[in-house]
Formats: C-alpha cells, structure tokens, sequence
C-alpha cells in the first residue's frame, strides 16, 4: 500500500516514536447502571493536535469528553493529562477548558461578563481580566457586543462568545462538545475554518465531539472513530477515508461498494479475490489478509468508473451491469449498476463539463471498470 | 457522581487549599437535604403520629384534655403502664354512633358529585382556552390563575349575598319574573355543590387545559379526514388524550373537597353533614380531642388511596419533564 | 386556526368567565352600598371604609396576619427551595420516597386534618399557641407549594451552565449562588408570592394553631361573617381583593413586558 501522508500540514508527532502524548487515555471503562458507555478504551491525543471524536449518537464520543473535563469519573482505567493522572480532580481544578453543545452561556450576565467568569473564579487582578476580556472579544470580533445579554446575539454570535469564554483561561486542553452543531450549514462551513485558524493561533490542544464526518474531515489532525465505547480507527482523514481500518469504518465515513469473497491468491501487496458472483477482483491492496480467508472488498464510487462500451484497459478489473438508477447531484451523477448477479454498484462521476450530453440512460448495459489500486482489502 | 462526591475525592496536586472548602461542600450538600427533611419530619409526620396516638386515648377535663400524656416521667415502667391505657374505645365510638358514619358517606357522595360538576362545568372553559389564539392564550390563563389569589374564605362569602333568600340571585330571578316565590338555596345541599365547583374550579381547568394544549390539533384533522364526525371524532381522539388531565383534576377537587370545612360550614347550614365540619365541631364544641382525632385518622384513610394516585401521577409527570 | 375557535368556545369561555369574576365584582360593588341591608341598593358611599378602618379588631388582625404573611412566606421559600434541590438534584439517598411523599402530601391533605395534627405537636411539645404556632404551620405546608413551584423550574433548568460554570473554576458552592439562584429566581419570587397568599388566605389551619392575641384575618372575618353579611367585611374582603390583584396583576405585566422585550432583542439579534 502507498503511504497516505496528512495533506494539511507536516504536524504528525503520532508517527514519531519518541513524541510524548499529551492527553492518555488508558484503559478506560464508563459503566452507567448496566450500561457501557465506555469499554476498555485506549486514546492517545498530542499535544497542539486537533482531535476529533466521532461517532453516532450513543457512541461514547461525549462521555470521554466528560471524563476528560471532570464531570464524570472512569469506572476503571486512568486518564493523563501532561502525565498526570486525572482521577479524583474536580472539574473546577482542571486545566482544561470546554465549549458546551448548548453554549451554556450564563443567561443573567452580559456578554463581557461570561467571558471574565472564569478568570474571576481564578483571582485574577481586575486590570488584567480588563485586558484580557478585551482581546477576546477581540479575538471573536465582538468587540461592540461586549454590554450585550445573551439573548441579544444570533446563533452565530453566542457560539463565539462561548469559544472566547472558554479559552478566555488559556486551558491546556479546550474541549467541544458539538461545537457547530446548532448553527446552520453555511454558517457552520464558515466557522470551522475559523476554529481551525484559531486553534493554530493560540497553539492549544482541541479535542472536538461530532457527529458530522465532514467536519471532522475538515478541522481534524486525526479522528478517533467510535462506536459502542470503542475505538474503531485512529488515524489523520485521509487514512480513514482511503485506508478504513474495517467495515464499519468504512461504511461510517463517505459511500463504499463492498464486495464479499475469498482470497483466491495472494503475493507480496497483491491478492486476487473471487467473489460469490463470479467476479475476480485484482487489488494491490491486500492488507493482512492470507489466501483462503474471507475478505470484504471495499471501494469508493468515486473510483468506479461507468462506461457504455467494455473499456480497453487490461490492467483494470471490469464487470458488465445494467443501469438501474442515475441521480444527478449538480456537483456530481451517481450511478446505481447493477451486476450480473443483482449486487448494485454505486459509481460517481464528476460533472466538469457543464451541459454534456449523458450517452447513459436508464436500462442500458455498462461496464464499471476500476484500477487495482482504487480499492482496499478489509478482513475486519 | 454528585458534586460532593467528587469534591470529596480530589486529590493531590491541584487541591491545594482545598481541605476546607471540600469540608464545606459536602456539609453544605448535606444541609440542603437535611433541613427541609427534618423540618417535614417533625412538623407533618411527628404530627400525624400524635394524632394516631391521641385518638386511642381517653377524654378528660384536663389541659391537654386527654390521657393517657405519654411520658417518661415515671420510668421505663410507667411508660409503659400508660401505654396499656390506650384503646381503640373511639374507633368503636364512631362505628356506633350513625352521625359519623353518614357524615362520612354524605362527605364522600358531596365531593363526587361536586367533582363531576366541576369537570363538566371546567372541560368546555379549558377546552376554548386551549383553541383560543395563542397570543390570547396567556391571558385566559392568568384571568383562571386569579380568582385562586384570591382569598377563598372571601369568595365562599360573596356566594352568601347571591343565594340567600332575600340575595341578589331571587332579586333578579324575581324581578325577571321567571319565578314568583324566591328560591331556597342557601343552606342546601345545592349551595354546597355551587361552593365547590365555584372555588376549585380553577384546579379543574388547569390541568385539563394543560394537557389540552399540548395536543395537536391537527389529530383532529386527520380523524374528520378518515371520515370521523367532529362529536364523535372528540369522543374517539380529544378526551382520551385529555385524560390524565381530567384525572389530575379530579383528584385536585376531590381530596380537598372531602375534608371541605369553610364551604359547607357557610354555605351548607346547620344540618349539613361533613366530615370536616364534624370533625372542626368535635374539637371546638365539643372539645373531645380524642374523638376528632379519630375522625382524621378515618378521614386520612378514607384518602389514602386518591392521594396515592395523585402522588405516582405526579410523580409520572415528573419522569416525563425530565 | 381561527376557524376552529368556534362559537361554542367563546360562549364557554365567556359564561365561564362570568361565572368566575361575577361574585367578586358583586361583592365589590356592594362593598360602596349606602344601605347596610347588603343586598339592596341604597346608593354610592365610601363609608364602610371609614368604619373599617376604625374596627380596631379588624386592624390589629390584619397586622397579625401580614407580620404571619411575611415571615411564614421567606422562611418556607427557603425550605422549600432546599426541598425543590433536594428532589431534583439528589436522586439517591435513604428515604427519598418518604421526603418525596411529605412534600406533596400537603398538597392536598384537607386543612382541618392538618390544622389538627399540628395542634396537637404544639400541645405535646408544650408550645403556647400563639403568633409563633400560626407562623410555624403556615411555614409547613406553604413550603410545599415553593417546592413544586421551584422544583417544577429545576426540571427544565439547563445543568450544563453550572457544568459551565465549575468548568470555569468556580466550586460547587460559588456555582449554586452565582449561577443557579440567578437563573431561578424568578421561580423563587413566585414562589414566595404563592406562599404569601395561602398564609394570607388560611382560615381553619389559622384557627387550630392560633391562639389569643394572634388572631389572623381570615378569622377574624370569619367570626363575623357567621354573624351575617355586612358591608363593612365587604369593604375588608375588596380591600384584600386589591392589594392581591394588584400584586399579581403588576407582576404579571413586569413579565410580560420582559418577555416581549426579550423577544425583540431575540427577533434584532437575528436580523442584525
């Protein structure tokens, strides 16, 4: 398999063996009742890394955020933060810092004072939490909001102003909870890649809960991807789209074919795969998988390529289908293709050239066509 | 975890001068338990058992006017001497004696009766509030929510001027001519009954009107789609949905109406017959504190089993704001 | 919508209306009758106040009853906010059943059973009757409205503000009296408000606990009344009528108008 480099930036102290973590989660467990909300669960986070936590509702994403923040204890394991252990610290002691889903934003106190709340509660002189208040406001361009109660902001605004409280303390760690989880798309787009500039402004670490793989995608360094209190994959975006770690990695982020079948043979990086309809599949991609097992062939529709005639290519694996349903996107057509033996194969196509005829239509026979590396062997 | 918990089991580093001021949190967490806890222990449950305790005692011309005065005054031993005294001789009493029985009955039929009054006067007033504009909607309720303000002694007396024979509702009557001799009203049952329904009016309409307006009409809507007349299409979708409404109603009219004093004491005369008036009598007459604290013991079991169900509604509700 | 508010609606709630405000406004329009024959007309005057305010009995009651009022009224919205804590935010400690059970039994236990059994705790302790008695039993079971009050507030209150405020720094303590009394006073004032009213308003449990020289109003008026109507306890009731309708209905408006302005700033802050 080609290495998948991190595209954003040349920060990947996780594939430096001497880096130290800065956030350890070490065995950790979370029981509520009869329910795990957390399992034995191992995380290590970096420090000035932007960490994101994602995973359906119910995952587990927000209670480790909970444990990190002080509001709920592990049942067993430890926590770290900087080499120390967590356990037994109250939430009020903490270095951290967190960015609720809702705001929180104290309702009776004005936008100038949510933002000193902390700073009071840590004795600071009255000029400097002046001073500082001041350069948050500053930060989150609020500065003529600052006499304002809550009520008075917009959506977007009360997000800043519950960003600006938040690190208004200079926490070791900042943690948020859904942090655009309220706002609507555009503006949500907008202010990710301001969290992402603020973030490298300030030089902090920020562990994010989401739900929304996108903006995961978008902000993160690396993504821990949860599910039932497990940790499914860590690793930067572009592994877990292009290399997921199991199926339901791979189902979770982006759209996938998945193919079923058995090794028929394996060499070095490459595997020949038959499925149960058939269709041998060439992939270069073979992963840990040995030859007689069986395996899931997982491929994005995006590399799938449709075409009317059997293309000429050799090297590629193809397959005769039927067109069985088109959806134009705008951006992009999906097609849906059905194969021989009734599996239907999802297979996208840019739109580059604006108004060009489709020699596709519904019914018509198609090849899908794919190069050996456009696809991964998962045994999970 | 609690806050206490937590604040009880910092540790180590950050803690600091935290010593104090986790000793504080948790005496502090404590206190807010324990005062109101032992402030109802002693003022409503303490309470009951002398109650329980008294009316298995014996009248006397004495101050308290009862004995056995349980004490320990005379040791272990006279304790229990004293003890030995109490009999259930008023519990026997009240069985022998009809008058008890049949203000016990006669309170019983009067509060039902009054509360299915009170439903049937309430449901249509709740039922318009809650399809009234919702900018009117805040309105109405506060104009239901006031009168309850007002004092309830002062609102059973305005009735006394209106039903009274020579009273502003025979004046008018009269004056209209729809009767020529005036209405006896005052001092009968039927003044009783507009008592009740007249002040506990607003705890029927609350209730149903909150669970009202939670409904969705639009329920309706489809109901009359598929066919459904409007009556039957309230029968079929609008009560059922209404009733833990009606339930919550019901019960808030009847336990108190029960043990009604001031309504039948005004309003009903001398000869009326309820067991908040008999067991008032008692105690102030009669002055036989035994006996009418048998009479409440009877009356709090009589409502055990309403007040129960008004607790586990409550408490459902509860569960659901959640 | 408007459709559906039918004919029948507003007759019900007009004759319900009717049926609600008719008595008190009778009693206050007859509260200014020349004639002390109550239910005739004899022409407008103001005279029953004069003599009312010259009753000294009725005057010293009222004193009793609002010096009880007031006192009766904070003391229970302090237990009564402990108590409307305690059911919310601690689900588990010993006896939770029976602490539940205590704050809403009162609720609807009839007064004569209540008035009764605290008489009797007042006796057995050798506690004279009297000003402090009255104070004690009207501070028991108004507490219990405070607490369904205020605890019915707790319930939608948003825990991540004060999950919000010890993030911040500040400890358990500081958090309750700077972030969560704040944001549920409002239920606390209504609160004392309610308890206000029913120690104002108390008849029977007043008159098992009270003793000479603490006779309320309500008794007072009582004891009157059994005598027969006069104009001079109509001018009494409408003067009480007042001063609660006046209380609830400005502090009704002062809601209203917070509430209207809030959604303005709410309504421009999305705009602007």
């Amino acid at each position: 398999m080609k290495s998948l480099g991190s595209i954003r930036r040349s920060f990947a102290p996780w594939s430096d063996p001497a880096a130290k973590p800065y956030i350890v989660f070490e065995n950790v467990t979370k029981r509520f009742g009869d329910f795990t909300a957390v399992n034995d669960l191992s995380l290590s986070i970096f420090e000035r890394e932007f960490f994101a936590l994602l995973g359906a509702s119910g995952c587990g994403k927000s209670t480790l955020l909970r444990m990190l923040a002080g509001f709920d204890e592990p049942t067993s394991g430890r926590i770290l933060l900087d080499g120390q252990d967590l356990r037994g610290i109250p939430p009020y002691k903490r270095p951290v810092n967190m960015m609720f889903q809702s705001y929180a934003l104290f309702p009776h106190m004005t936008v100038e004072n949510n933002i000193a709340f902390g700073l009071k509660q840590e004795g600071m002189a009255k000029a400097d939490i002046e001073k500082r208040v001041a350069d948050m406001l500053k930060l989150v361009k609020l500065e003529q909001f600052a006499k304002r109660k809550p009520h008075q902001l917009s959506g977007g605004q009360r997000q800043r102003v519950a960003l600006a409280r938040s690190v208004a303390k200079r926490p070791k760690v900042l943690l948020l909870d859904e942090p655009l989880g309220a706002l609507d798309k555009k503006l949500r787009e907008e202010t990710q890649f301001e969290l992402m500039d603020l973030q490298q402004e300030l030089g902090l670490t920020f562990v994010v809960v989401t739900h929304d793989q996108e903006e995961a995608m978008t902000m993160a360094d690396r993504i821990a991807i949860l599910d039932k209190g497990e940790v499914m994959q860590v690793a930067t975006p572009t592994e877990v789209y292009e290399a997921p770690a199991s199926r339901f990695v791979a189902g979770f982020v982006g759209n996938v074919n998945m193919f079923e079948g058995k090794v028929a043979s394996r060499d070095a990086g490459s595997a020949r795969i038959s499925g149960g309809n058939g269709l041998t599949i060439k992939t270069e991609n073979a992963g840990d998988a040995s030859a007689g097992s069986d395996v899931v062939f997982a491929i994005r529709p995006e590399k799938i390529k449709v075409s009317s005639k059997k293309p000429a290519d050799a090297e590629a694996n193809v397959a005769e289908g039927e067109i069985y349903d088109i959806a134009y996107l705008g951006d992009m057509t999906v097609y849906h293709v059905r194969l021989a033996d009734g599996q239907v194969v999802k297979a996208s196509s840019l739109n580059a050239v604006r108004i060009s005829e489709d020699p596709l239509s519904w019914n018509d026979r198609a090849w899908i066509s794919f190069r050996p590396d456009a696809g991964v062997v998962l045994t999970r | 975890m609690t806050d206490t918990a937590i604040a009880a089991s910092s540790a180590t580093e950050y803690a600091g001068r935290s010593g104090f001021a986790r000793a504080l949190n948790a005496f502090v967490s404590r206190l807010v338990i324990i005062v109101p806890y032992l402030w109802l222990l002693f003022f409503f449950l303490v309470p009951f058992i002398i109650v329980f305790k008294i009316s298995l005692s014996q009248t006397a011309i004495a101050m308290p006017p009862y004995i056995p005065v349980l004490g320990f005054g005379e040791g272990l031993s006279g304790f229990w001497a004293q003890l030995k005294q109490l009999s259930i001789d008023n519990y026997l009493w009240l069985t022998e004696d009809a008058l008890y029985f049949n203000a016990y009955v006669s309170s019983v039929v009067i509060a039902g009766i009054s509360t299915i009054l009170t439903l049937l006067v309430g449901y249509p007033i709740a039922y318009g509030m809650a399809r009234a504009p919702a900018t009117l909607r805040p309105t109405l309720l506060m104009l239901v929510i006031l009168p309850f303000w007002t004092s309830f002694l002062i609102r059973v007396y305005a009735w006394i001027g209106i039903l009274k024979p020579e009273g502003l509702l025979n004046q008018f009557l009269l004056a209209t001519g729809i009767i020529d001799q005036p209405l006896i009203i005052l001092n009968t049952h039927t003044a009783i009954f507009i008592g009740i329904v007249y002040s506990y009016l607003p705890f029927m309409i609350l209730p149903l009107y909150s669970a009202l307006e939670k409904m969705d009409f639009s329920l309706i809507e489809a109901a009359q789609d598929l066919g459904c007349p409007p009556i039957s299409a309230f029968w079929k979708i609008t009560f059922p949905l209404s009733i833990p409404g009606v339930v919550a109603g019901c019960l808030l009219v009847f336990i108190p109406a029960v043990g009604e004093f001031v309504i039948p004491d005004l309003l009903g005369g001398s000869q009326t017959l309820m067991i908040g008036k008999t067991l008032w009598n008692e105690f102030f007459a009669n002055r036989d504190w035994p006996v009418s604290s048998a009479v409440a013991v009877i009356l709090l079991l009589l409502l055990v089993i309403p007040i129960m169900i008004f607790q586990h509604a409550q408490a459902r509700a509860q569960e659901q704001g959640r | 919508m408007n459709s559906s508010w039918s004919r029948f609606n507003i007759t019900s709630i007009v004759l319900g209306f009717a049926f609600l405000y008719l008595p008190i406004v009778l009693l206050v329009v007859f509260s200014f009758n020349e004639s002390k024959l109550v239910t005739v007309w004899g022409g407008f005057s103001t005279k029953w106040y004069g003599t009312l305010f010259q009753n000294k009995g009725l005057m010293d009651a009222a004193w009793v009853t609002a010096r009880v009022g007031v006192i009766s009224a904070t003391v229970a919205t302090v237990l009564g906010t402990l108590a409307a804590l305690t059911l919310t935010r601690y689900t588990r400690f010993r006896g939770r059943v029976l602490f539940s059970g205590m704050v809403f039994a009162p609720l609807v236990m009839p007064e004569v059973i209540t008035g009764l059994s605290l008489l009797l705790l007042f006796v057995a302790v050798g506690l004279d009757r009297g000003f402090l008695t009255v104070t004690l039993a009207h501070i028991t079971f108004s507490m219990c409205f405070v607490a369904v009050v205020v605890q019915s507030r707790l319930l939608t209150f948003d825990r991540s503000l004060e999950e919000a405020a010890m993030d911040l720094g500040a400890p358990p303590v500081k958090t309750f009296f700077q972030i969560t009394l704040p944001v549920i006073l409002p239920a606390i004032v209504s609160g004392w408000m309610l308890a206000f009213t029913l120690s104002l308003d108390d008849l029977v449990i007043a008159s098992f606990t009270s003793g000479p020289g603490a006779t309320t109003l309500p008794m007072k008026i009582y004891s009157q009344v059994r005598l027969g109507v006069t104009p001079e306890i109509n001018a009494a009731c409408t003067i009480l009528i007042a001063v609660v309708a006046v209380g609830v209905i400005a502090a009704s408006v002062v809601n209203k108008r917070r509430e209207v302005q809030r959604l303005r700033d709410e309504q421009a802050a999305q705009r602007g």
